[in-house]
């Protein structure tokens, strides 16, 4: 509106006000927001002058699909690992998946990022004699799952794996304390083979930390890949974010952090659910 | 009555940071086929590691059985491959723990914790062990089967849970039931309901009992045979009426003494055993009571005592077993 020193008409600022209502009183402001918040109606962006909703809702979709995926490929490697590490305790095997997962939340996923499409790009060459890198243009999974697929995997790998450590730990440390307790004595005494032992009476015992460190993960992976989403080139929330905060467009900013706040909710209501599912103790009426 | 069960010269160790400590130091005693046994001690002393090693659970890799052997109706538990073992385990031989509330899993329900060890080792289908499961729990006394079944541990009482404990140890008719101070942690009304319950299936299904305890009272009412253990060790046993009418060993004797009695009058006064155990990490080769007994001499802390017989089944390790008190006399 303005830049450094320049003369503003004061005229132009009242009028600019107006359009924005925010000559109005704050709490009707408020009033306002929320009512409009409350049937997705979030104004528009100051930057491009379209819709929020339009804006975000692309975006959103692929941090969602990112998330997801990221998610179970964490889950799809941490229960494993973690539960491998638990019953195993102190021989080489738990000490290579503890150092697996230490370097998962050592290595960020940025980097690890980089290293997966240089890789690729290496070892395609090598094998192939052509090399290849995901593709950068977005391909919506409802036109084309596969190339979707093709272009997804390797974000989801590179967060996935920091979360899956923070997942691997949990699941370790919180079997071996299950494994501890009276009422898996009782199942040994039962005469129940392993497996039955460890899947039935420990693991879901287990799981209610594993579930709330899943959660909090997820909930961050959807406004907090920042980086790791410049590095793939996708247009995600992270990126949305850091976008209008550079471009003072404060209705966006407005609406994102809203976003974020209301997936972390959503996200610990869906925990709460599991909760109930896995302890028959935990019953909310 | 033939012979079920026979523990010879059993040794259980810990090795910890601070030393070995020998939990179970050479434990002799045998159970004849739907006999009730009792082991009696205080805590720490033993009875619980003794009845782990039988079912080979003692807490690995800190805790092994390191001599000794135990024969089950002719084998050697401790020679059995852990698969084998398996097999024994709730089948053969089935376990009451002390803790009702932690011993049974919360999120599994009475019904599927009640199937499993039928459906484990003995194959039968989903419909023929729930069958099995209703069939125990009215056999335990619980009213209203069906419904719970599909109830959780946190539902029921603690005398409800170790009913349930003991549906589930008798759930395969196994030839053995070890039970680990089983109404510790209820209520004196109910311990009496549990230790009848225990008593009556035992003698109508012919299930033979070792019943870990540090309550006397337990044993003179339920236990054909009697194990008095002290610092890893059976420093006396007979039966039920030798323990109590004639014990020969001063800490038997000093357990009797330290018990309230219906018998004596209101205002007399409970004579508790002195001391501590000892440290099973750092003990001598005398006598382990010596430090608490009230008859000890230098003799005592020479050598430990040899068991020596007394009279019918009744066995004694101590030089001073011909010395004691009567415990009538002493009380009155």
């Amino acid at each position: 509106m303005a830049g450094e020193g320049g003369y503003v008409d004061e005229q132009a600022i009242k009028d600019c006000q107006h359009d924005l209502g925010m000559d109005r009183p704050k709490f009707v402001q408020f009033v306002d927001f929320i009512t409009g918040f409350m049937v997705f109606d979030l104004g528009e962006s100051m930057w491009t002058g379209k819709a929020i909703t339009h804006e975000l809702g692309l975006r959103f979709q692929l941090s969602l699909q990112i998330a997801i995926m990221a998610t179970l490929v964490a889950v799809v490697i941490a229960i494993p690992l973690g539960t491998i590490s638990a019953i195993r305790q102190d021989t080489w095997l738990d000490y290579a998946v503890r150092t697996f997962s230490i370097a998962g939340i050592a290595i960020p996923s940025f980097w690890l990022g980089i290293m997966i499409i240089l890789g690729l790009l290496i070892s395609t060459q090598a094998w192939f004699g052509e090399p290849w890198m995901p593709p950068i243009e977005y391909v919506s999974p409802l036109e084309d799952p596969v190339a979707n697929l093709v272009q997804l995997i390797w974000p989801a790998v590179a967060t996935g794996y920091r979360y899956s450590a923070v997942a691997t730990r949990m699941t370790r440390s919180a079997l071996l304390e299950v494994l501890r307790e009276d009422y898996v004595r009782t199942a040994k005494a039962k005469g129940l083979i392993e497996r039955i032992i460890i899947n039935r009476h420990a693991l879901k015992n287990s799981m209610l930390p594993v579930v709330t460190v899943i959660g909090i993960e997820f909930a961050f992976l959807m406004g907090g890949l920042v980086v790791t989403e410049q590095v793939f080139n996708l247009n995600g929330v992270g990126k949305l974010f850091v976008e209008s905060v550079q471009n003072h467009d404060y209705t966006m900013t407005q609406a994102l952090v809203m976003l974020v706040a209301l997936v972390f909710v959503v996200t610990n209501f869906v925990v709460d659910l599991f909760y109930a599912m896995l302890d028959p103790r935990i019953r909310y009426s | 009555m033939t012979e079920l069960l026979k523990i010879q010269g059993l040794k259980t160790q810990f090795f910890t940071s601070a030393g070995t400590v020998k939990a179970v130091d050479g434990v002799t005693y045998d159970v004849e086929e739907g006999e009730t046994v009792a082991v009696v001690g205080e805590s720490g002393c033993g009875k619980s590691v003794t009845a782990l090693s039988i079912m080979r659970l003692v807490a690995e890799p800190a805790g092994r059985v390191v001599d000794g052997n135990i024969m089950f109706q002719g084998t050697d538990l401790l020679q059995l491959p852990e698969e084998e073992m398996r097999k024994v385990r709730g089948n053969n031989i089935a376990m009451v723990f002390q803790e009702p509330m932690t011993s049974l899993n919360p999120v599994l329900s009475i019904g599927l914790q009640l199937t499993e060890t039928v459906q484990q080792h003995l194959g039968v289908d989903d419909a023929t062990a729930r069958a099995r499961a209703v069939e125990l729990l009215g056999l335990v006394g619980m009213s209203d089967a069906e419904r719970r079944l599909d109830q959780y541990p946190h539902h029921l009482s603690g005398g409800m849970r170790q009913r349930v404990m003991i549906a589930m140890a008798l759930s395969c008719e196994p030839k053995l039931i070890i039970a680990d101070e089983p109404t510790t942690a209820l209520d004196v009304t109910i311990q009496a309901q549990i230790l009848e319950l225990m008593k009556n299936l035992t003698r109508d299904l012919g299930v033979a009992m070792i019943i870990i305890t540090h309550n006397l009272g337990v044993v003179a009412r339920y236990a054909d045979r009697v194990n008095v253990m002290y610092a890893g060790k059976i420093i006396e046993s007979g039966t039920a009426e030798d323990i109590y009418h004639n014990p020969k060993h001063p800490y038997t004797l000093a357990l009797l003494k330290s018990v309230p009695r219906l018998d004596q009058p209101r205002g007399a006064k409970l004579d508790p055993v002195d001391g501590q155990p000892p440290d099973l990490a750092r003990l001598d080769e005398g006598c382990s009571f010596r430090p608490r007994c009230r008859y000890a001499d230098a003799k005592c802390g020479m050598s430990f005592p040899p068991t020596e017989h007394v009279d019918g089944i009744h066995y004694s390790a101590c030089f001073k077993k011909d010395e004691l008190d009567s415990p009538m006399k002493e009380a009155s």
